[in-house]
């Protein structure tokens, strides 16, 4: 016999009880560095930075650590220094980097959310209608049969580039992969004593579904969510690096990588500030959605 | 087992089906209008309304579709808005590249991932075990071209050995070939092994438990004859099955390399194709790849049974 559906998720989520959390470097390592990243993002205008679109065309190609001037609102010049040295365009690439990590950040959050909740619902659906399953399953075997790469780069080329369209774009391909780990855990759930005991209770199928489904979904989708967080900040990078994602003049790390492609042989920092940002960023999302799954789902644990 | 791959042949037909289905809808429901792009930014109404008559445009939805679906079947892709070019011919032009691209990068990732996986699940908590693990994760979490421009800068501008760029045939010489797709193949390779020697230690790991190892070891075998005769086959099939999911992101890591490398194949196609809006390259390529990528895994799922002989279908 199974606990009710409630106990059993506050059973694993209580595992997270933050004593216990604290003691695990897996955990408070990466979350801490993703706090750092989220308090850079909301704090960017006053950490010594300049407007990330800004053009100047007498300070191109600048290597870091370079002192030059910068234009200031009101059309007089400032002393500045370049940390991370300019762009093609004489843009600072420092305070690019910085505002980029908005656009990542947002991308992640945006896409775990979005697809997680269209795959959460579309799941629901498919695991406990049972005539729409095999439809639905059968729609999204297909949508799995594109590689998501290619699918986000089509999609991206359906409306004018920009955050929403980006967002979608990365969204998509995703879903179905949550529609199939939803629907696992609906069609094991449904056969629990507790759920026919709610029907026959007469308890209403929306109400069921969230009282008695949803909640053995949150664990497994908390994880679920991390990863595609990971990918969706990769894939965004990917897009705006080939020069199909979020328009070229809006800081983000994959925009600053692509305008630096042509002069990488001379000017290497270009690609390595905002290539490390991404690396650290994923590095951590995805340390964290490992350590989640070891703690909340160990049953998951032999997923690759 | 002929019935069985035969059975598994027809499931192919229902994904495809939906593929095709969604890549034809995507242009049709879109917002662009297909007509318009041919005719250019400077036609007038008249000249659109001539187009989309001579597209069958002005056709209903459902005959599009069986006109446009019947003229696959028949291997018409219909011709390149951009190129002006038939688009399986424009296809058939870049497929070299990018065929050598991706079988150098399966190679090298299946030679370097498993015997990597390997040590590491043999000697579980040791230092190369860490190793393995944090380059996996790390492999996970570097975006393809930046690794290119890493191995780029190491390899061919601080210590100049290998091109920058660029893509030799084959038929031009076997040396040059094979210098140009050193570069790009490691690029392509690091995410797939990270994938690959993941799952390989996970599943020697798993075997190395089982009754009948700790039998061989009392038998008096050493541990390579263990390894070769009693762990790896009996940890092939999981591993054999990430090789051809991950198919998937090589797929998508083919069309990154390939424009950081500069390399024309199919994978740059779809980047110049996506910017030019040119719709029917865009679906030939996806329907392509994503029939090979059903098509790999459909020849992966009917090797188990040679792999694992208690897999009877």
């Amino acid at each position: 016999m199974r606990e009710p559906a409630q106990t059993q998720t506050f059973r694993s989520l209580a595992r997270l009880r933050v004593h216990s959390v604290l003691k695990e470097p897996a955990i408070v390592i990466p979350s801490a560095v993703l706090l750092v990243l989220v308090l850079i993002a909301i704090a960017a205008p006053w950490l010594g930075t300049i407007d990330p679109t800004l053009l100047d065309p007498t300070q191109r190609n600048k290597l870091p650590g370079f002192v030059g001037t910068t234009l200031l609102a009101d059309g007089s010049k400032a002393p500045f220094t370049f940390h991370f040295g300019t762009d093609s365009l004489g843009r600072d690439i420092y305070s690019r980097v910085i505002y980029g990590t908005r656009i990542s950040l947002i991308v992640g959050a945006l896409v775990a959310s979005v697809s997680t909740a269209f795959g959460l619902m579309i799941g629901m659906v498919a695991g406990y209608v049972r005539w729409s399953d095999g439809l639905i399953m059968r729609l999204m075997d297909g949508l799995m049969a594109i590689p998501p790469i290619l699918l986000a780069i089509a999609l991206v080329s359906l409306s004018r580039a920009g955050l929403a369209a980006v967002v979608i774009a990365i969204s998509i391909p995703e879903i179905p992969r949550v529609v199939r780990l939803v629907r696992s855990v609906v069609l094991s759930i449904r056969e629990e004593s507790y759920v026919e005991a709610a029907i026959t209770a007469g308890t209403p199928t929306p109400l069921l579904l969230v009282r008695h489904i949803l909640p053995n979904c949150v664990a497994p989708l908390i994880v679920q969510a991390t990863f595609v967080c990971a990918s969706a900040i990769l894939v965004e990078s990917i897009l705006s690096f080939l020069g199909v994602g979020i328009p070229p003049e809006t800081p983000s790390w994959g925009n600053i990588m692509a305008a630096g492609r042509q002069y990488f042989r001379l000017f290497p920092h270009n690609i390595l500030y905002p290539g490390i940002c991404i690396a650290v960023t994923v590095l951590c999302v995805n340390i964290l959605g490992d350590a989640m799954r070891d703690r909340l789902d160990p049953k998951l644990r032999k997923r690759v | 087992m002929f019935g069985y791959v035969l059975r598994r042949l027809v499931s192919t037909i229902p994904v495809m089906l939906i593929v095709a289905v969604f890549v034809f809808l995507m242009l049709r429901v879109g917002p662009h209008d297909p007509a318009a792009i041919i005719a250019g930014d400077n036609a007038n109404a008249d000249q659109i309304a001539q187009i989309r008559q001579q597209l069958g445009l002005d056709k209903p939805l459902l005959t599009q579709l069986f006109v446009w679906l019947s003229a696959i079947l028949h291997g018409d892709f219909g011709e390149s808005f951009f190129f002006k070019k038939k688009v399986v011919s424009l296809i058939a032009d870049r497929i070299e590249p990018t065929l050598a691209l991706a079988i150098c990068t399966s190679i090298l990732a299946v030679v370097i991932a498993v015997p990597l996986g390997v040590v590491a699940a043999m000697r579980r908590g040791s230092m190369v075990d860490r190793l393995v693990m944090g380059f996996s994760v790390l492999g996970f979490s570097v975006p393809v071209f930046v690794i290119g421009y890493v191995l780029i800068y190491i390899f061919a501008i601080k210590f100049p050995i290998l091109p920058v760029q660029g893509y030799s045939r084959i038929a031009d010489g076997f040396e040059p070939f094979i210098r140009s797709i050193i570069l790009p193949s490691l690029t392509l390779a690091v995410v797939y092994v990270a994938l690959i020697a993941r799952m390989t230690r996970t599943s020697v790991l798993e075997v190395l438990g089982e009754d009948y190892i700790r039998t061989a070891y009392a038998r008096g075998l050493t541990p390579l004859q263990v390894l070769v005769r009693h762990a790896l086959p009996n940890a092939a099939v999981p591993i054999v099955t990430v090789i051809g999911l991950g198919v998937a992101l090589l797929i998508g890591g083919v069309v990154v390399t390939e424009s950081v490398f500069a390399i024309p194949g199919i994978g740059r196609l779809t980047v110049d194709a996506v910017l030019a809006r040119d719709f029917p390259t865009i679906q030939a390529i996806i329907l392509l790849f994503s029939f090979i990528y059903v098509m790999i895994n459909l020849i992966i799922d009917v090797s188990y049974t040679l792999l694992d002989p208690r897999i009877r279908y």
